[in-house]
């Protein structure tokens, strides 16, 4: 699958995907999931390589969801793929269901355990320093959040990526501005964000994180051999696709009742007819 | 005979197996000079990675890498990896099962003069409780070149505590018997089982020495795993002494007296006294002098024996 039109149904998809996910589970993070669900179909549909039929193919691009408590849109692509029975999405935070509310590695696919905010960038810069070494073509991937970015560990990992020159590590911040407790500049201001990275020694660029196009030409448009490692800003909004979540903070964590996600799944289908 | 740290046998050995094996790496936090990783970093560059005064990131860059298939040994001393990166060790380490192994330097209080900072005696507690860790405080040069060895070979995630200065040995370069999990008993006797760890092995094997001319007989169990713990010898101990003497480095809490104490209620109840280092900030001092003010070393041993004995009768 190429197409960008293929592309932004199949992010509408899962969509639906998890807001039902988070309804049959009744907890979830769903506006954190909805603003990244065009992230992660790009890098999985798109630019990744890897292989549901053998998820620990060496060579594989690695993916670390370290805003991990979005992991209803990364689970539903897993699903999606291969990695596991479809039908399992159904028992997410379910008694004794290995689809826990963080990634979990019991889940085929996933990479590690994250949900410990502040970790995933350390541990990306672990696995391309072992691919660096070890002269393998993989690239990591890390998702990050906004409000995490408060985590000293980030910036630890941040320093120890440019200090080793891990120009195939490829972070991504989903920067849809409000984090729990509200707006991430009234809660710990980011301030000039970009600048912050670049003074690091990284690679940054800044792209609309919910336009389909800018996202994979971006992807596909990442400096190579710079030496240097690969920030992404991508500006999004918090429960992108649903009218009555976007841009409202309580939909962090917010389960939708069944009438909202009726509202919610047609005004997807709605979206995904103007693709036809 | 000579006498090198604990630390300086591991990083020999280590470098002898990385020499052989290019899946092991060393990680360092500006703590080559403490940890002697010097000369590791010198011969085998691609093997050493310096992560700079980040302990959390040093942590978080060795489960990366091992889930790399990289076999971690991630270095810097005990006070700020055991507590600074503890949440690192819990999610990235044990919760993801990566083969890291956390090895904290100058344990204990290896750095007695420069205070409660620089001092690690919630270690063996605070892993001990998070599941799927092994923790291991090795008693002298010998065991801990075999140790490493050990680590080498074993998959999944390790803690492990050795001081600063050069320990005398308990062990030879012949004798040195070592599997994780499983207690060495150093002496005979059923007057008293002296269970003790790390560098206090050697001290209560001394306090063994000097009960027995008074006519107490003393076993003396090497406890150097504290997870998973040999409860058999435990178990053991406590039926067949009168009294159990657990010695550590450590503070009272959760270390290897709570876990002997556990093992023990459970099983077979015996008169237990726990020697470690007091819930307070220490005085100042060499580690010699701390030991001796807090009765960790062979005389103040003999001493809580000799009381814990008399108690009894």
């Amino acid at each position: 699958m190429t197409s960008i039109t293929d592309l932004r149904k199949k992010a509408i998809e899962i969509r639906k995907g998890l807001l039902q996910m988070i309804c049959d589970g009744q907890t979830g993070h769903t506006g954190g999931a909805l603003s990244s669900a065009d992230i992660l179909t790009a890098l999985f549909y798109y630019k990744m390589k890897h292989d549901p039929a053998n998820p620990k193919w060496e060579d594989r691009d690695r993916f670390i969801l370290s805003k991990g408590h979005s992991v209803e849109g990364y689970y539903n692509i897993l699903a999606d793929m291969g990695y596991f029975p479809k039908e399992e999405l159904k028992t997410f935070s379910h008694f004794q269901s290995r689809l826990i509310g963080h990634p979990s590695t019991k889940v085929p696919g996933v990479e590690m355990n994250t949900g410990a905010l502040g970790h995933g960038l350390p541990i990306a810069v672990g696995m391309a320093l072992a691919g660096k070494r070890d002269q393998k073509d993989y690239h990591v991937y890390v998702l990050m959040g906004d409000g995490e970015q408060a985590e000293g560990s980030v910036w630890e990992g941040a320093m120890a990526a440019a200090n080793y020159q891990l120009d195939h590590l490829v972070g991504i911040v989903d920067r849809n501005h409000l984090q729990i407790s509200g707006d991430t500049e009234d809660v710990m201001a980011l301030g000039d964000f970009a600048a912050k990275w670049r003074a690091f020694g990284w690679e940054v660029v800044e792209i609309d994180g919910n336009d389909m196009e800018q996202i994979v030409k971006t992807l596909d448009e990442l400096p190579a051999g710079t030496g240097k490692p690969q920030m992404i800003i991508a500006h999004t909004v918090k429960g992108k696709g649903v009218s009555f979540m976007e841009n409202v903070a309580k939909w962090h964590h917010g389960v939708p009742t069944p009438e909202q996600l009726a509202q919610a799944l047609a005004e997807l289908d709605a979206c995904e007819k103007e693709l036809d | 005979m000579k006498k090198i740290p604990c630390r300086k046998s591991f990083t020999e050995t280590l470098l002898e197996l990385a020499r052989k094996d290019p899946s092991i790496v060393a990680l360092a936090s500006d703590s080559r000079g403490s940890v002697t990783l010097g000369e590791f970093a010198e011969a085998l560059p691609e093997q050493f990675v310096e992560c700079g005064i980040a302990e959390q990131d040093e942590v978080g860059i060795a489960a990366g890498m091992a889930s790399c298939g990289k076999k971690a040994f991630v270095c810097a001393p005990a006070c700020f990896l055991s507590t600074r990166s503890l949440e690192q060790v819990k999610v990235d380490v044990a919760y993801s099962h990566t083969n890291v192994k956390v090895i904290g330097i100058s344990g204990g209080i290896s750095y007695g003069a420069l205070g409660m900072s620089h001092h690690s005696l919630q270690d063996v507690a605070v892993m001990r409780a998070i599941p799927g860790m092994t923790v291991i405080l090795p008693a002298d040069e010998y065991q801990t070149r075999e140790m490493t060895k050990a680590l080498a070979e074993f998959d999944g995630p390790v803690y492990v505590r050795m001081g600063r200065g050069a320990v005398e040995n308990v062990y030879t370069d012949e004798f040195v018997p070592f599997e994780i999990g499983k207690a060495n008993q150093l002496t005979e006797g059923d007057d008293l089982a002296i269970i003790a760890c790390g560098e206090t092995v050697v001290q209560a094997v001394h306090a063994a020495e000097s009960l027995k001319k008074a006519g107490i007989h003393v076993r003396v169990l090497d406890m150097h795993t504290i997870k998973p713990l040999d409860e058999e010898a435990v178990v053991r101990a406590c039926k067949e002494c009168k009294a159990i003497l657990t010695v550590e480095e450590s503070s009272p809490h959760g270390g290897l007296g709570e876990a002997v104490s556990h093992v023990a209620a459970e099983n077979h109840p015996a008169p237990i006294k726990i020697i470690g280092l007091p819930d307070e900030p220490l005085v100042s001092g060499t580690s010699t002098e701390l030991y001796e003010y807090y009765g960790l070393d062979a005389a103040g041993i003999a001493a809580s024996a000799r009381a814990l004995l008399e108690k009894l009768s």
